[in-house]
């Protein structure tokens, strides 16, 4: 790494400079509570920190924790500068206010794989400045110069006189000489790290492996209901009228009535809730969505792809080109709607107290929450306290716009004495959820007389995620969702520098919001790439078929002017053995993204039976995500990223007819299994780059490049997924 | 009724047909088994009854009655962590973590029977259990690591 990281205001610009993606957090200092709170029984040294007289010390943790590492590296992060053990450090989910948005997103969120990035200077910082103030504490009572003194393992020392003292032993000399946190600190030189990018194992994980880990469906408070909702059979369906009188007749049953999400059964288990809810006789209301179809979708959109888009970008002349081409390669791509089935379902406890409202919840998004709530019940938004545990996986799920679970059960606990919480059956998280939406892409394309990708002209036709949201502002470029067209722009377009690394002369994209359609989309792990991903990678490995380029050199040609995607596909095609030839029924696909700004690049191989079953039998996986944090759990986000994208585009599949999902649970909405799961390599590039985040790049290329170790196996292409929609059974 | 819960007797008045996971989690506040699809589809809910593993959230609590019942909080012994739960550490299996009681649960039952399982039956043994997070790589390590742990503990 370069000099610059040893100075805060240096390293934020350089890091701002570099991370472009994130480049609107230019303008949004890192905050900090400005004064430290030194007191007898403790000391906040600053937003982040706690230190207490007996020695723990408390990280205040702003980004959630599903699985992503968030906690494993802030803890790394604040130990480092702080000479700890990053175990040693107790942690609390920070409470919803301000001070502790995302510098990127303003709001308390945790989303777009940038936690670690976005924390990187942040919490080093707040490690700095507290072991800078116990510095200046020791300093002073000890009456020696700052320069003689170190820190270790949680004590500062001074080795000429042997003197040492714990942390906590210095409050009272922090509070005494009324320290305050320095404004500006010096952070250790990455040649000094002694925890930063080197392997470390989950800070959590002891309490993963004895069931002592608490998740949101875990907790247990006194005299709380459980309840259970019976779902309108059509998103947006309402209640008419209910009959419960079986329902109460049954044990622990202790109420049923309607709220806007269905009609709720709380009762003193949650088996008991189920049982009782299933009892209910309601009429619904189907409302608009009971025609909705996805075949319906599917005709629509494709119509819409013929017609002209809002105009993304156009470099070169691509319209002339094509029209003046004699071979105009052309295909459409369809990608289905797909739930995100995170193995801990939906659930919320509500307790409302007067005008203030507790919950508990697994969340990405509690500001959110927080708003959604306030404005439901009409109360200040510090009103609502949000307790925060661990969650069993989200993928987006809980980054809910709509705060969908969370306001519903706030809605149930009204008029409860008690603490309420509503947990989503498998059939309900299945059926009743939020989505990525379903995309149709069109694409027409020529080959220059060297084979080269000449002219790309590309429609994107889906349900944007941030129209008419709070974040249309920032999302939504010119009345396009940046997320339609995610990784498939040459030119930087909104917040985004650039989607793609490839260079192609006459480059035209369009795109059209599909009208809006009652099922609520929502961001799934990588976002608008599960969709473009597909739609951009295998139509150019159908341009490289059609200009007789093999698709790897291709992609090598195509991003010489991108030096970091140009080392990580040379590198890939050095790990991966892309020239060794395979056997009969057997193939090999290609795929390479940008997620944020970091390159990643797969080779997949796959081989094939007569019958269309296949498996995947080798994943290797390239990846620069700048400086790698942490690289046990780098390597653990790409195989689980990879996972979840196969998983998806293998099988994962809601279709929807006459308003009704059709699927219901794990039978018929099947996910990755154990045996499906490919050998994985991966290769994490060493770089001094600002670190970027890895939760969603691996899911980029997935997708595409088994499609197209596919299509190198059989010769058949596959353009609307999942893959066993087209007779290729993933086994 | 009287269950028998990782090695103490307990007395349970839930209804007959209720799931034993809804006994464990709600009655018994053994929280570590976890629900995840109630059809035996997942795995989340896996725990030993009789040394097997079993899928709690569709076997009726009658159906475990006077049986020996042992759950993810009865893993760890005298000695502590179990050697499927220390290779789980040692690996960093866990992501989200939210299946792996029912992965340990299963690989703890799968190793009883099998101890040296070779890649093929563990992939036969462990895929009724679905990590959302794609553990899988790890699960398949760490079930190689517990079984040699457990057959050097067994030999020394």
């Amino acid at each position: 790494m370069s000099d610059g990281l040893n100075s805060v205001q240096v390293s934020r610009r350089r890091f701002v400079q570099a991370t472009g993606a994130l480049i609107f957090s230019a303008q949004c200092p890192v905050t900090f509570s400005g004064k430290a709170h030194a007191a007898g029984s403790g000391s906040i040294m600053n937003s982040f920190v706690r230190i207490d007289a007996n020695n723990v010390i408390t990280m205040m943790a702003n980004n959630s924790e599903f699985g992503n590492g968030a906690y494993t590296v802030m803890s790394m992060m604040l130990a480092e500068e702080l000479d700890v053990d990053y175990r040693s450090i107790a942690l609390e989910a920070a409470p919803t206010t301000p001070e502790y948005y995302s510098p990127l997103f303003r709001e308390y969120l945790t989303a777009g794989s940038v936690t670690t990035g976005s924390t990187f200077i942040p919490m080093r910082t707040a490690g700095a400045k507290a072991r800078a103030m116990l510095l200046d504490a020791a300093s002073r009572a000890w009456q020696v110069p700052l320069a003689e003194l170190t820190t270790r393992d949680g004590a500062v020392l001074h080795e000429a006189s042997g003197r040492q003292s714990p942390y906590g032993d210095l409050l009272e000399a922090i509070s005494r000489f009324a320290i305050q946190p320095p404004e500006t600190v010096a952070l250790k030189d990455p040649s000094e790290f002694k925890i930063l990018g080197k392997p470390a194992k989950r800070y959590e994980g002891p309490g993963k492996v004895d069931g002592s880990a608490e998740f949101g469906i875990d907790i247990k408070l006194p005299g709380m209901l459980y309840g259970a909702i019976a779902r309108p059979p059509v998103h947006g369906g309402s209640v008419v009228d209910f009959d419960a009188s079986e329902a109460l007749a049954m044990p622990g049953v202790v109420k049923a009535k309607a709220i806007r999400a269905g009609v709720v059964v709380l009762a003193d288990s949650y088996w008991r809730a189920q049982k009782a809810r299933d009892k209910l006789k309601i009429t619904w209301d189907r409302g608009a969505n009971a025609g909705v179809s996805s075949e319906q979708f599917y005709s629509d959109y494709r119509a819409l792809a013929d017609t002209p888009g809002m105009l993304a970008e156009d470099i070169g002349d691509a319209l002339g080109t094509l029209s003046a081409a004699d071979d105009v390669v052309e295909a459409t791509y369809e990608m289905p709607l797909l739930a995100h089935a995170t193995l801990e379902p939906m659930n919320c406890i509500a307790q409302i107290e007067g005008d203030s409202c507790t919950i508990w919840s697994g969340t990405q998004y509690q500001s959110n929450d927080q708003e959604v709530i306030s404005r439901f019940l009409g109360i200040p938004q510090q009103n609502v306290t949000i307790h925060r545990p661990l969650m069993g996986g989200s993928f987006g799920r809980r980054s809910s716009k709509t705060a969908d679970y969370t306001v519903e059960a706030v809605e149930a606990a009204m008029g409860e004495s008690v603490p309420v919480q509503i947990i989503w059956s498998r059939e309900e998280d299945i059926r009743s959820g939020h989505y990525r939406p379903l995309f149709v892409h069109k694409l027409r394309g020529s080959v220059d007389e060297s084979g080269m990708p000449q002219a790309w002209h590309q429609v994107a036709v889906g349900q944007s995620l941030m129209q008419g949201t709070k974040h249309d502002p920032t999302y939504m470029v010119r009345g396009m969702d940046i997320y339609s067209l995610d990784g498939c722009l040459q030119e930087p377009f909104g917040v985004f520098p650039y989607g793609t690394s490839y260079q192609i002369p006459h480059h035209r994209v369009e795109s059209h919001n599909a009208p809006r359609s009652g099922i609520v989309p929502q961001e799934w792990r990588s976002v608008g790439h599960t969709h473009t991903g597909i739609a951009y990678e295998c139509f150019l490995d159908e341009m490289a078929h059609k200009g007789g380029i093999d698709p790897l050199e291709l992609r090598l040609r195509l991003t010489k002017g991108h030096p970091r995607m140009n080392r990580v596909l040379s590198v890939l095609k050095e790990k991966c053995g892309w020239d060794t030839p395979l056997g009969p029924g057997r193939g090999r696909g290609v795929a390479a993204r940008i997620y944020n700004i970091s390159p990643v690049a797969q080779a997949v191989e796959v081989t094939v039976a007569d019958n269309g079953d296949f498996t995947v039998d080798r994943v290797v996986c390239v990846v620069d995500c700048g400086f790698a944090v942490n690289p046990l759990g780098v390597e653990g986000q790409v195989e689980g990223g990879l996972a979840y994208g196969l998983g998806g585009v293998a099988f994962g599949n809601i279709d929807i007819v006459n308003g009704e999902v059709q699927q219901s649970n794990f039978h018929d909405y099947p996910v990755l299994r154990l045996r499906q799961m490919p050998k994985v390599e991966v290769y994490i590039l060493p770089s001094d780059e600002p670190p970027t985040g890895v939760g969603e790049q691996a899911t980029t290329p997935i997708a595409p490049a088994v499609a197209n170790a596919l299509f190198n196996a059989t010769g058949r292409r596959v353009r609307r997924f999942p893959l066993s929609s087209q007779g290729f059974n993933l086994v | 009724m009287k269950l028998k819960v990782n090695g103490s007797a307990v007395e349970v008045t839930s209804e007959a047909d209720t799931p034993l996971l809804w006994v464990l989690r709600d009655e018994l506040q053994l929280v570590g088994t976890k629900y995840g699809c109630g059809i035996a589809q997942c795995g989340a809910c896996t725990v030993h009854m009789d040394g097997r593993a079993i899928r709690s959230c569709v076997t009726p609590v009658a159906a475990a009655e006077n049986r020996e019942i042992q759950t993810i909080e009865g893993q760890a012994g005298e000695q502590g962590l179990s050697a499927v739960q220390r290779a789980w550490l040692e690996t960093d299996v866990a992501q989200c973590g939210y299946c792996q009681s029912g992965q340990i649960m299963a690989a703890s039952a799968l190793l009883a029977e099998n101890p040296r399982p070779n890649d093929a039956e563990i992939d036969a043994a462990m895929s009724g259990n679905i990590c959302r997070c794609g553990t899988y790589p790890r699960i398949r390590k760490a079930v190689h690591l517990a079984a040699q742990w457990m057959s050097e503990e067994r030999g020394a």
